[in-house]
């Protein structure tokens, strides 16, 4: 399975060279052909996953542009070298969409600059930030504060007769994350919506180069609070990579046992979420108790509410025992006989129904055309699980069913899920059936200098992906995060034109996007 | 129908009762309310929440003290979507440079009395993001804060004493 590869190093020749410690395999070509590369991975079927850069001031050297590609199992990463004095790549937004916010923040954040990109505003950083403020450069003195300058973000117009704008946020009216959309409307149907994001921008990917490699698992796990255990994880096995440090056999069926937990605990909230988006509280109710369950069964068997530190380096920090293991299929029957006759509910609702079918459509050739990832890409068609593709164990032996649907539309993305709660709850069972004795720790190696590391890991929202670099005194060089919302924000943007406004929200919980996971 | 009724039935009330303790944990800075004042909010305290620019880990436990549960509403407290109807802020944080305008409009927006509730530890002191150039850290950098409620996230438990601090 290298067909990625092949296509790159055929087309490439001499042009290319091939790091050969690297996982995934990494490739670097010139500067001025790094688009040409997209465009021969496109042609072989290649999603892009990530595109970033990296400062390599401190080696000596100057920046570099990365972009990762996958194609079923294979992830391979296309690297660029650029100058120190004139940092600039061809912008990879003709061949891949998703290149357009990615390129945005490289450029904002970094100060490299996509050439040909189409849109020069800033990403994440806002306009009222020093334009030449780049804080991911090593230069960039983390603690500097930030002037607040006059600037106006050039929100995209719509004019005509009966066109109206509706500016939503940050603050919503719910409990929910900060984020701006801004609706143009005519009557009662969307024919744009334009988001803004940034504003929970914390700096998570310059914090990451002032810590320890043994530290930065705190931090990892709290990029998106609700997903945890998948960042944390991520993290975990990105620098295991990079250090050839064996994981033993019980910690990761232990860690796999925490991602499912978490799994269910999410989807189980978010189907009652959105529920309630169509005024059918009864839902809400009924899957905030469930999810409560195991929420408190968490705190009680692993000392935490949602298992945030509980996945280290090299291994976990809790076992499970006879007990904890008799506790936890307990819980499963209930949760598996209640969720069930709730589900029966949902489905016999014909007012409901009426509400999630045929809303917020994405259609699988956009959802392909963006790249899409996790619940969303598989609601619309594609069949991506990490977890399928990339097993690592235990999910190479247990058999996962990881559900496609067509349809694309709110009652999709409900149901991918309702299939994964199903085939979590299976594969716990499986889990604690059949875990092997071992230790569930073993002692993480320190990274050598000039490595990098790579994990993608099937969190509950989809692929997480974590690119580590070691520098040259064995420090944290750059921490590159990919949460699933980086990509699949657009979506969303693409799936509400055509729906009328009250379905917005409708739409927006069943993407149920992390703002934070994004903002970074 | 019937089949919802049935589940209902079957649920029944799952409520908890919760503790309500003096958790010495969670700091109290200058709420000098009128005993009448404190009286009235008891039955009915309405609340905005502020996401400053947390992980999003504080909001879920903010909606499960929401949830039936923990019941927030049995002691009156109950969410409200516009800052002008609140009484209470309850912000998580730590503040971001991209969102400090955003809470101050909001904070200005809420009439006086007002009380303001920094939830986890991002919202008591920054947490684990620190100060740095997008990061201002905690709470009351931006805005004054009169009750702070630590933990990682706190537990609904948690963030159910330190409303308590108000009706004490
Ligand atoms: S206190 Fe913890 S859970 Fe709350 S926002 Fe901060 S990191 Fe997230």
């Amino acid at each position: 399975m290298n067909g990625l590869a092949n296509a790159l190093m055929a087309s490439f020749g001499k042009d290319v060279v091939a790091d050969e410690n690297a996982t995934p395999a990494t490739f670097t070509v010139p500067a001025e052909r790094f688009a040409d590369a997209a465009n021969i991975l496109r042609e072989s079927y290649a999603f892009l996953c990530a595109e970033w850069a990296a400062d390599d001031t401190n080696s000596g050297r100057g920046y570099s542009v990365y972009a990762c590609y996958r194609a079923g199992s294979e992830y391979l990463i296309v690297r660029a070298e650029l100058s120190r004095d004139n940092p600039e790549f061809p912008s990879l937004v003709k061949h891949f969409v998703p290149a357009y916010r990615f390129e945005r923040q490289i450029r904002s954040l970094m100060g490299v600059i996509p050439s040909g990109h189409p849109d020069s505003r800033p990403w994440i950083k806002f306009e009222d930030w020093p334009e030449d403020a780049w804080p991911l450069r090593k230069s960039f003195d983390a603690a500097t504060k930030m002037p607040r300058l006059d600037g106006q973000y050039a929100w995209l117009r719509a004019e005509g007769e009966g066109v109206y704008e509706i500016p939503v946020g940050p603050v919503h009216a719910g409990i929910i994350e900060p984020g701006h959309f801004r609706f143009q409307a005519v009557g009662e149907t969307i024919i744009n919506l334009e988001e803004r994001l940034g504003y929970v921008h914390k700096g998570i990917e310059k914090r990451f180069e002032s810590m320890t490699w043994e530290t930065a698992v705190k931090l990892a796990g709290r990029v998106s609070g609700d997903t945890t255990v998948a960042h944390s994880m991520a993290y975990c096995m990105a620098l295991e990579s990079m250090t050839h440090s064996d994981v033993p056999v019980r910690a990761k069926w232990l860690r796999a046992l925490f991602l499912e937990r978490e799994r269910i605990a999410n989807h189980i909230g978010d189907i009652g979420a959105i529920c309630n988006d169509a005024a059918f509280a009864f839902m809400i109710y009924q899957c905030s108790r469930l999810k409560e369950v195991m929420i408190a069964n968490n705190l009680k068997l692993f000392g935490h509410r949602f298992m945030m530190d509980r996945v280290i380096p090299g291994g976990v920090t809790v076992d499970i025992d006879a007990a904890a293991k008799q506790e936890i299929l307990t819980e499963l029957d209930y949760l598996s006989e209640q969720f069930d006759v709730i589900v029966r509910i949902y489905e016999e609702s014909s007012s409901l129904e009426d509400r999630v079918r045929n809303t917020g459509i994405l259609t699988s050739e956009l959802a392909r055309e963006l790249c899409t990832v996790g619940i969303v890409a598989r609601a619309s068609g594609l069949n991506v699980d990490c977890r399928v593709h990339n097993p690592f164990p235990p999910y190479d032996s247990i058999g996962i069913v990881s559900p496609v649907l067509t349809a694309g539309d709110v009652h999709a993305r409900v149901w991918v899920r309702v299939e994964e709660i199903r085939d979590s709850i299976r594969l716990i069972r499986r889990i604690l059936g059949q875990i092997p004795h071992s230790p569930i720790a073993a002692r993480c190696n320190t990274p050598l200098p000039e490595t990098t590391g790579f994990a993608a890991v099937e969190g509950w929202r989809g692929e997480i992906i974590y690119w580590l670099a070691c520098g040259q005194k064995g420090e944290i060089n750059r921490c590159m995060v990919r949460d699933p919302s980086s990509v699949n924000w657009l979506a969303l943007e693409q799936a509400i034109k055509g729906n009328i406004v009250p379905d917005f929200p409708l739409c927006n919980k069943s993407f149920n996007q992390s703002y934070s996971g994004h903002d970074l | 129908m019937i089949r919802i009724l049935r589940q209902i039935l079957r649920t029944g009330i799952v409520t908890c009762k919760c503790p309500q303790i003096d958790d010495p944990n969670i700091r109290v800075t200058g709420i000098n309310l009128e005993n009448s004042v404190k009286k009235r909010f008891r039955r009915s305290l309405s609340v905005r929440e502020v996401d400053s620019g947390s992980c999003n880990g504080c909001e879920l436990e903010i909606h499960a003290i929401n949830n039936p549960v923990y019941d927030c509403e049995k002691l009156g407290i109950h969410f409200t979507a516009s800052p002008r109807f609140a009484d209470v802020l309850l912000v998580t944080g730590p503040v971001t440079k991209n969102m400090e305008i955003a809470l101050k409009r909001t904070y200005d927006a809420v009439p006086s009395p007002k009380i303001v509730i920094a939830v986890g530890d991002c919202g008591c002191n920054g947490g684990i993001f620190g100060e740095s150039y997008a990061s201002l850290g905690g709470i009351d950098k931006v805005i004054p804060v009169n009750i702070y409620i630590p933990g990682c996230p706190p537990t609904p438990t948690d963030i159910l004493n330190g409303f308590y601090k108000i009706f004490l």
